[in-house]
């Protein structure tokens, strides 16, 4: 029998009971449909969070904060007039406690650290171009951790921390407000930040803009060099009290080729921050936790999806099981005519990859219409703020390989029908009832 | 080992010889011995009718002349060839090729059409569908069912399918058909219209014609028959009914 022959039948015969075929190709199909969402949901999560490292970390530094309290002793802590404070606003990125002077100096002083710049967290009120003498105000919140890396630029430069002049990185959607006809065109303009010194006074500092930046998963708000920010700083700080920070940038020296910060490096400070009680994070590491609950979530969801081809599988079996029952007759005919053990075979297990594959196929082909349907909505929408970041990304092979992976289940589930048919003896079969 | 299996007859060797064959079904106590030491030789181009009671053996003899099935002891050979070794493919191909077969059941493939069934052993053999079509065609023609090709073969009456299962037997050109109760479930009438094709392709096309039926009719019209009792070949005859050797059990 010639191979298209027994493909051509194969697939006549899948049809041959529609119903049956259809209910097992739709088990199938939510498989396939899954699988195909969790892969793509996967890829264009761990694309974003890739570009995103690689584009805005610089790679040679790490945020320290203080470590995790480790306390183990019962009962209150005793006070310790020279300890760190207690941070009276939650902080997103650092613990409750803050880092203070003592610290900066243990972190300078550290092996392989460069320099360390403390991250204090200024508040700016408005922000306005300059020229007129009532201009119009809007509301500006500058990203505090500006400085640990590069923004994902429109235009310009990144921040030169070790700027003398004050710099600004404008979020791009400040353009039109400002009055800004081009992101090219901000580029060196100055700008008015209007800010609260810790008086209550109203005061002003200008900045020049070095860059527009997109908007990004890591920064929001406009980026501040140190300049700008230890201007504002100072002028909110209270006076009396010690300085607080609730997070350093240690800027590390690297002894790969070119400077480069090597992995070792980065392993080195951590294990130097921590002997002094603190915590190193780099950029990826960061992203990392990101990245483990997004990965936990298609883990579930790629369960989910394999106990559905699981249960579809058992669904093949049978569906073979039945086909191979009610044609014994034709199978037993075929074979007294002189069709092979391995041809009868080779036609049952065809028509459950004939089956695989239209489960497989439907299911990615309606996952990848829906999945775009759900990313451009999404992209409009609730994740507009996020440029670049495409939901689901459908990969061409990966999609492949889901439906080859399902139409392989499909095979190894028709592998016990099939081999039912091949054995059946042709006169068993033709017996007359 | 070369068995001449697809080769042309060498002059006097029969077709098909068997050779003091038993089998018996199941183990033990409920071992049944169904032929008992058999043997018999089938000329090239005779028509030979095996009868005999119902359960004595006719069936499983010719399952086994026919290659569908292989004797517990004894031989079958193949114009003069002993098959008892050959590989399953070669078997297969030699059904494929040289047999055709008529069952008591029609056994054909609802949902397919009269053409598809027919073509059905052109297929298994490899035929290109274009030729698997034309010689299909022809060989329903000569059964007079070229234009019920199209139809769904479930879909003709028990004698026009019968021709249908007649003409699926032709298809390969066969050297032998083994027929089982060929008429044993058709009128009187449509019967003796089957009977006619098969004898006419006999003597038309000197094909040989291997039939077990209980119809006395059928079996009178063979050149020869043989009678099986209990498993056991008790008679031979040649057709004239006078001369008939019937089975103890007749
Ligand atoms: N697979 C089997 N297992 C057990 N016994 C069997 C099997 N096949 C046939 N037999 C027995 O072997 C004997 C011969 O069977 P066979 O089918 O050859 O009879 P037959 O002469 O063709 O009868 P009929 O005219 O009714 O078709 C019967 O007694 C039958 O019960
Ligand atoms: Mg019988």
């Amino acid at each position: 029998m010639r191979t298209t022959d027994i493909v051509r039948s194969a697939t006549r015969n899948a049809f041959r009971s529609k119903l049956r075929t259809t209910l097992t190709v739709l088990s199938l199909f939510v498989g396939a449909f899954t699988l195909t969402l969790t892969t793509a949901l996967g890829a264009g999560v761990s694309d974003y969070v890739t570009k995103q490292v690689s584009s805005l970390s610089t790679g040679d530094v790490l945020l320290v904060s203080p470590a995790a309290s480790t306390d183990t002793t019962e009962g209150p802590n005793e006070y310790d007039p020279n300890g760190r404070q207690q941070s009276s606003q939650a902080n997103p990125l650092g613990a409750g406690t803050l880092l203070n002077d003592d610290d900066l100096a243990a972190i300078a002083a550290i092996d392989g650290v460069d320099r360390v710049d403390p991250i204090r967290q200024v508040s700016v009120d408005w922000i306005a171009a300059p020229g007129s003498d009532d201009p119009a105000k809007f509301e500006l919140s500058v990203n505090p951790t500006s400085s640990i890396g590069r923004s994902d630029l429109a235009a310009g430069e990144q921040l030169d921390q070790q700027a003398d002049e004050a710099q600004l990185i404008l979020p791009e959607d400040y353009l039109d407000a400002l009055g800004f006809a081009s992101a090219d065109e901000a580029i060196g303009q100055s700008v008015e930040l209007g800010y609260t010194a810790a008086d209550r006074t109203e005061q002003v500092a200008e900045a020049t803009i070095v860059g527009v930046a997109r908007a990004s998963l890591l920064a929001s708000g406009a980026g501040a060099n140190q300049q700008l920010t230890a201007e504002i700083a100072d002028a909110q700080a209270v006076p009396g009290q010690p300085d607080a920070y609730a997070i350093a940038v240690a800027y590390l020296t690297g002894s790969g080729a070119d400077g480069a910060v090597t992995d070792a490096d980065v392993t080195v400070v951590k294990a130097g921050l921590a002997d002094a009680d603190l915590a190193g994070q780099t950029v990826e590491d960061q992203l990392g936790v990101i990245q483990t609950v997004i990965n936990g979530i298609i883990g579930v969801l790629t369960a989910f999806s394999i106990v559905a081809l699981v249960a579809a599988s058992f669904g093949i079996v049978n569906t073979l099981l039945m086909s191979v029952q009610e044609r014994t007759r034709e199978i037993g005919l075929m074979k007294a005519m002189g069709m092979s053990n391995g041809r009868v075979f080779g036609l049952f297990s065809l028509e459950a990859v004939v089956i695989g594959f239209l489960g497989a196929g439907l299911g990615a082909l309606a996952a990848i219409g829906l999945g775009s349907a759900i990313s451009s909505v999404a992209a409009a929408g609730p994740l507009a703020d996020l440029p670049g970041l495409t939901l689901l990304l459908f990969d061409p092979v990966s999609v492949a390989v889901v439906i080859l992976v399902i139409m392989l289940v499909a095979f190894l589930s028709g592998v016990l029908p099939a081999r039912r048919a091949a054995r059946q003896d042709p006169i068993e079969s033709l017996r007359y009832e | 080992m070369t068995i001449p299996l697809l080769t042309a007859p060498p002059g006097s060797a029969p077709v098909l010889r068997a050779v003091d064959l038993t089998r018996s079904y199941g183990k033990g106590q409920a071992r049944f011995d169904a032929l008992k030491g058999v043997t018999l030789d089938v000329r090239r181009g005779e028509s030979l009718a095996i009868v005999g009671r119902s359960g004595s053996g006719k069936s499983t003899l010719m399952h086994l002349l026919a290659l569908l099935d292989r004797p517990d002891a004894g031989r079958i050979e193949v114009d003069g060839g002993d098959v008892s070794r050959a590989a399953a493919r070669e078997i297969n191909t030699l059904r494929n090729q040289r047999f055709g077969f008529v069952f008591q059941q029609f056994f054909l493939t609802a949902g397919q059409t009269v053409l598809e069934n027919v073509s059905l052993p052109l297929m298994i053999a490899g035929v290109p569908p274009r030729e698997r079509k034309r010689r299909a065609l022809a060989t329903l023609d000569l059964l007079g069912l070229a234009d019920k090709a199209g139809n769904k073969a479930t879909d003709l009456s028990g004698g026009q399918k019968q021709r249908v299962v007649i003409a699926r037997a032709l298809v390969n050109e066969p050297d032998v058909i083994f027929a089982d109760e060929p008429t044993g479930n058709l009128d009187t009438v449509t019967g003796h219209q089957v009977e006619d094709i098969l004898f006419g392709l006999q003597r038309d096309r000197g094909i040989t014609l291997v039939v077990v039926t209980h119809d006395e009719e059928l079996a009178e019209r063979c050149d020869r028959r043989i009678t099986i009792a209990d498993g056991l070949l008790v008679g031979r005859a040649d057709a004239a009914p006078s001369v008939v050797t019937d089975g103890a059990d007749r």
